[in-house]
This record gives C-alpha cells, structure tokens and sequence, in this order.
C-alpha cells in the first residue's frame, strides 16, 4: 500500500480501449504534500492516468490508493480529489458563485459553510469581483481561476490538474504557474500535474514522472531528471534545445574507457557509469548544447577540439551554433554578443563527466 | 475629423445581386402560386369558380365556405366540419411531442455520456431504425397494440408517434451532447452530480436550441401525419388530417372546391404559423448543430 506518507499510490494499473492498452501495469507512488507533474509527449497516457486516479475512467486491472484508502472502484466525489481541466469546464448557465457551490450543494453541506468555503477560496483567487457574473463574461485566464476555485472549495488532499494552462497566452500563464505554486506552497496538498511544457514541469515540480506509451520512464526530482536521464528517450525529450546524440563506440585506451565516434576520442575517465562499460560496445553519446563551451572556456574542459561552424540559428538571448564532431552533427548555445559566423574554425569543449551516454541497442544509460 | 473606411462599400447593388434577387422573387413567386389559388378560390362561390379563370379575384368575396369547412362540413354521416379533428390533432401533439422529445433526450446523453456495454449497438439499431419504411412496422404495431388494449385509443396513437420519433430524435440530442466538451460532464462527476443531477442541471439548461429545433420537428410531424391517424387512432381520436381527407372525399353533388380549399388551408395552418414563429429558431439550432458537428 506504499509507505504511510503516501498520498496517492497506483500500483499495476492498466487500461485498456478495446484493443489498445493505453497504461501498461503503471506504478506511481505520489508522497503527501508533493507537487507531481507527469509529463509526455502527446497521446502517451498522462490524462487517461489523471483520470484513472479521479475515477473517470474505469481501470482494466491494478488498484489505486488515495490516502490509504483503495478507492479503485469508488466514485470519483468519494475519492477526496479535485481536478481542473483544460478546457476550463464551467458550467456555462451558472455565475461564478453557481459554479464553485455546485458540488458543495451536491454533498448537502450547510448553506454558511458553503459560503465559507465559496469566500475563502475567491478570497485566495481574487475572483471575489466576479462571484455574480456567468462564464461567459470572464476572460480565459479569469475562468481558468474560477475552475481553480471550484478545485480549492472541495477541500480535498488530491488536487488532479490536466494541462491547466494550455489555453492562456504566454504572459497569463506565466502569471498563473506561479499562482499555482504559490498556492501549493500555501496549502500543501497533493498535486498531480499533466502538462508537455518543460518550463512548467520544471518550476513547479518535486518530481516529475517522464511518461511515454502508457509507461513512466523516469520519476525523479527536476534536476535528476535533467542530469542523468535513464534513457535515450528522456534525455531527448527534455531540455530544448534537445541533447545532442552521437553514435560510437566505447573502447578501452590504457585501462581507460574511450568513446570513439570517427576520427574524435573522448576520454571517459570522468564519466560515472551505471554498470561495468564493456569495450566494444555501441552507444550513444548524449551532450546538452548548453555545455559545450567555446574558445578558452573550451581548452579548459576536459575535452576539446577543433570544428568548424556551419549554421548559427539567433534564439534571442543565446545563438544555436551548429558544428560537427566525428563527422556528425553537434549544435552548442553561445552567447548572442559573440556568437560564431558560418565558416568560422572555433574551439569546442566539454566535461564528458556532465554527458550522457546510452547503450546503442537498447537506448539505457550506461 | 473621423476617419472613413475606404474603397466603396460592398452590398450595393450589382448585376449579379439583381440576378440573385430576380431569381429569388421568381421562386418565390412559383411556390406561392398555389397558395394565392387556394385562398382565392376559398373565397369564391361554385358559379365564379365555374365561369371563372383560376387566378381571378373574387367578385363577391366570402368567408361562408370557412365557416362551413371548420364546423359544418360533412364526413361520411357527421357534418361537425374539421373543428374535431383540429382538437384530436391538438391533443395529440401535445401529449406525443413532449413524450418523445424527454425520452429522446435522455436517451441521447445516456448514449453520449454513460456508455454502457453494447450502447454503440443500441445506438447504431436505432439508427438504423430511422430507416425502415414506416409501412413495413404498421402492421405489427396493429398486432401489438391491440393485444394490449391500446389499437384506436388516444394513448395508442401518441405511443406510436413518440416509438417512430425516438431514432431521429436521439440521433439530434446525442450529436448535440457529443458536441458539448466531455470535460463539463467529468467536473460534474467530481462535484458529486449524479446521473439525473447532471441531466437536469447542466445539460438541460445548455440544450435549448436543440429542444427548439426537436420541437419544430415534431409539432409539424405529427400535425402533417396521416397514416399513422387513419391507422392507430381510432374513429374518436382521427386527426385533421384525415377528418380533411374525408371532407374532401365525401361528395355530395357536386364537389364544393370552395370548402374543400378552406379546409385545407385551415389544416395546413398550423404548421405554417410554427414556422412563421420559430423560423429564426430553427435555423439557428440547424446551424449551432451544423457548426459544432
Ligand atoms: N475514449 C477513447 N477511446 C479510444 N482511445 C482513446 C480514448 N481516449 C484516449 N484514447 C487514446 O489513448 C491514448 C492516450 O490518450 P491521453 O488522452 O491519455 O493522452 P495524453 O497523454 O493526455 O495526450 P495529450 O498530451 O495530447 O493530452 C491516445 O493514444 C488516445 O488516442
Ligand atoms: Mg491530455
């Protein structure tokens, strides 16, 4: 049943749409008070799961835990979840008030304390203004406050948030991610969090859970998950611009483990690996563009060497340079004021201790 | 000084605007002939009608024949006129039309919302069932009717209207609830709101529009049927429908055109004025419909 600081536990669940297994024996152990975001790419199973735990949707087999409890055939009012959709879902023919008591009014709580409830959570929103008009009259980021409210007023543990903010405009969800925090902060629930935008997982998280076709691949802190990605696929996914991969193979040069790609040699020395490095073996060296340096900078670090320029892409506040390293490609961020020109010969470096790298065949870290 | 659009303003009248017009007026003009006919002729005695060209305004203009037509025209051996069967149709619409159109609708949110095991089937057989020519069901329907003391009783006739209504009904109110976002229908669900909870509260009030386009659908389909009338009602329920074609059948002498016209009009009447009154209604739930899939 995990550990008694569980707050929500899933344990081998799977669902299924007819033929399609859309979660496959899925395992999540979601510890009280954490902020947990589940992310992925689109259509791998992060709101079907949402759902799954808020008992919308019927599992196909496995259980699900919510403060101890196995809720896995309960209705999704008598779990102690809320969850904000990203549609926002207002009720369109009730006002704000309407909406935020509608469930309160559905679980027959007494009129002072619905409006208790009601004052307090627009209170903490600052919707209070907006208590009388109806959906319609409230712009997206005001509606996607009020579907907040109606969360907040059901004063649960589990708070479920499916993509929240995928509506808004950059500035409001900006605004909003850090209301969201602080609001977590403030109430210390549980919170699991869907979304595919990075910047999102990455402020908001304790850990993220790194999902692809129904499976979580990595459920760790932020940084972890950023620093040493258990697979070709995490490292990829996060982090953008994406890692850089270059296939070689791991050799061994006086007792030190070598990655060679081409005519390039990286010394290994400096890198953890997980198991034994077998020499021969075909892998896949990851390094993110962010920590490849350039000119001085790139004599100092434990590799170097010499490449030449090919594309420079301006993202604004760095310039993507993209070079070649073993014949393949390896792009690098470099600040705008002294970015590379095309043609340019430039020194290249990086600690491979920060690197990544996979096993060829079956893309785990190595 | 303000600022004016510039560039000449569209929607001044063009050749082809004047062509669009002119062919407007003309159907127009070709669809209401018959009308203009009927009421003219409604409106002259036997001899104007019989020395007279069809589209001639009436010399001595009278609404005698209307009179007659709604309460004293003869069916068979009962010159009551049409009054009657205006008051069976009435009864029947409004016992048949909010019957069928609850338990479409409610069967259109079960389907889109609470699927059970074999809803897509359900659904896809009574879709199917928009289909069968009316014809076919008739006589089974006597059969079933009568083995449960219902044949020729009013609630025969409106049970038999709200069976045939179901298909086209519930395939309207389950693609307009699958329009609506899933999403309002899973926050209700974690409100607490249960299966009738969430029909009346949420869904009911967003469905307006499409209970006015069903409603339209429905007064007009059951005041126009005939069939089913003459077959299910009984000889004390028989709508408007048939007690016109009666009145028009039953000849004695000569055939009265004059009444025969009136009544027709009269009958026709209703369905007019429906849409007269919801024209902008339902042209506007067929579009909502239409644009939200
Ligand atoms: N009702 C359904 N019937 C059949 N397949 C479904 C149904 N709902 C979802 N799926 C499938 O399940 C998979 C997972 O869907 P889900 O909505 O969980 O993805 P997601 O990770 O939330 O994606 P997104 O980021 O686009 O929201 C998808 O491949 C989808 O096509
Ligand atoms: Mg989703």
């Amino acid at each position: 049943m995990g550990a008694t600081n569980s707050s929500v536990v899933v344990r081998e669940v799977s669902l299924n749409f007819g033929a399609v297994e859309v979660l496959k024996s899925l395992n999540l152990d979601v510890r009280k008070g954490e902020f947990i975001v589940l992310l992925g790419p689109s259509g791998c199973g992060k709101s079907t799961l949402l759902n799954c735990i808020a008992g919308l949707l019927d599992v196909s087999g496995g259980q699900i835990f919510i403060e101890g409890r196995n809720v896995t055939w309960e209705e999704p009012k008598d779990r102690g979840i809320a969850m904000v959709f990203q549609s926002y879902a207002l009720y369109p023919q009730m006002t704000v008030e309407g909406n935020l008591s509608f469930g309160l009014k559905n679980a027959r709580l007494p009129r002072d304390e619905i409006d208790r409830r009601v004052k307090r959570a627009s209170e903490i929103l600052q919707i209070e203004p907006l208590l009388k008009r109806k959906p319609a009259a409230l712009s997206g980021g005001q509606r996607q406050r009020v579907a907040i409210g109606r969360a907040l007023v059901r004063d649960v543990d589990v708070f479920l948030f499916d993509e929240p903010l995928s509506n808004l405009d950059a500035k409001l969800r900006n605004e909003l991610r850090v209301e969201i925090k602080r609001l977590h902060q403030r109430l210390a629930n549980t919170m699991i969090y869907v979304t595919h935008d990075q910047i999102e997982a990455m402020t908001l998280a304790d850990r993220i859970a790194v999902m692809r076709g129904g499976i979580i691949q990595q459920l760790d802190a932020p940084h972890a998950i950023y620093a040493r990605p258990v697979n070709r696929f995490v490292a990829g996914f996060i982090g953008a611009p994406g890692m850089n991969f270059i296939d070689g193979t791991i050799e061994e040069a006086g007792g030190k483990p070598v990655f060679r790609a081409g005519d390039a040699r990286i010394d290994l020395s400096r890198y953890s690996f997980e198991g034994r490095s077998e020499a021969g073996r075909k892998a896949v060296f990851g390094v993110r563009p962010e920590h490849v340096a350039t000119g001085e900078a790139a004599s100092a670090m434990p590799f170097s060497a010499e490449a030449s320029v090919e594309i420079v892409e301006p993202m604004g506040s760095d310039t993507l340079a993209w070079t070649s390293l073993g014949g393949q490609n390896l792009s690098m961020r470099a600040d705008s004021e002294k970015a590379p020109r095309p043609g340019d010969r430039i020194r290249i470096g990086f600690d491979p201790g920060r690197a990544s790298i996979f096993d060829a065949g079956t893309d785990m870290r190595l | 000084m303000a600022v004016e659009p510039a560039g000449p303003k569209p929607g001044k009248l063009t050749a082809g605007r004047i062509g669009i017009y002119a062919f407007l007026v003309v159907s127009a003009l070709f669809f209401l002939l018959p009308l203009a006919v009927m009421i003219l002729t409604s409106m002259k005695p036997m001899d104007e009608i019989h020395n007279g060209n069809i589209f001639a305004l009436p010399q001595h203009p009278t609404f005698d024949y209307w009179v007659k037509a709604w309460s004293s025209a003869c069916t068979g051996r009962d010159c009551y006129g049409l009054s009657p069967g205006f008051f069976n149709s009435v009864k029947i619409t409004v016992l048949a039309v909010p019957a069928s159109i609850a338990l479409a609708m409610i069967n259109g949110y079960a389907l889109c919302f609470w699927r059970y095991r074999g809803s897509e089937f359900l659904f896809t057989v009574l879709v199917f069932g928009a289909f069968v020519p009316y014809q076919v069901l008739v006589y089974p329907i006597i059969y079933a009717l009568s083995r449960v003391g219902l044949f020729g009783t009013l609630p025969g006739i409106v049970i038999v209207h709200t069976i045939f209504g179901m298909p086209i009904l519930t395939l309207i109110f389950r693609n307009f609830f699958a329009s609506l976002p899933v999403e309002l229908f899973k926050a209700a669900r974690v409100d607490g709101a249960g299966f009738w909870g969430i029909f009346v509260r949420i869904m009911l009030p967003m469905s307006l529009p499409i209970t006015v386009v069903a409603v339209i659908l429905q007064v007009t389909g059951i005041w126009n049927d005939f069939l089913f009338g003459l077959v299910f009602a009984g000889h004390d329920n028989l709508p408007m429908t048939v007690q016109l074609n009666n009145i028009v059948r039953t000849s004695t002498g000569t055939v009265e055109y004059s009444t025969n016209m009136a009544a027709t009009i009269l009958t026709g009447l209703v369905p007019l004025v429906v849409y007269f009154v919801s024209g902008k209604w339902f042209v506007r739930g067929i579009a909502a419909g239409a644009v939200k899939g």
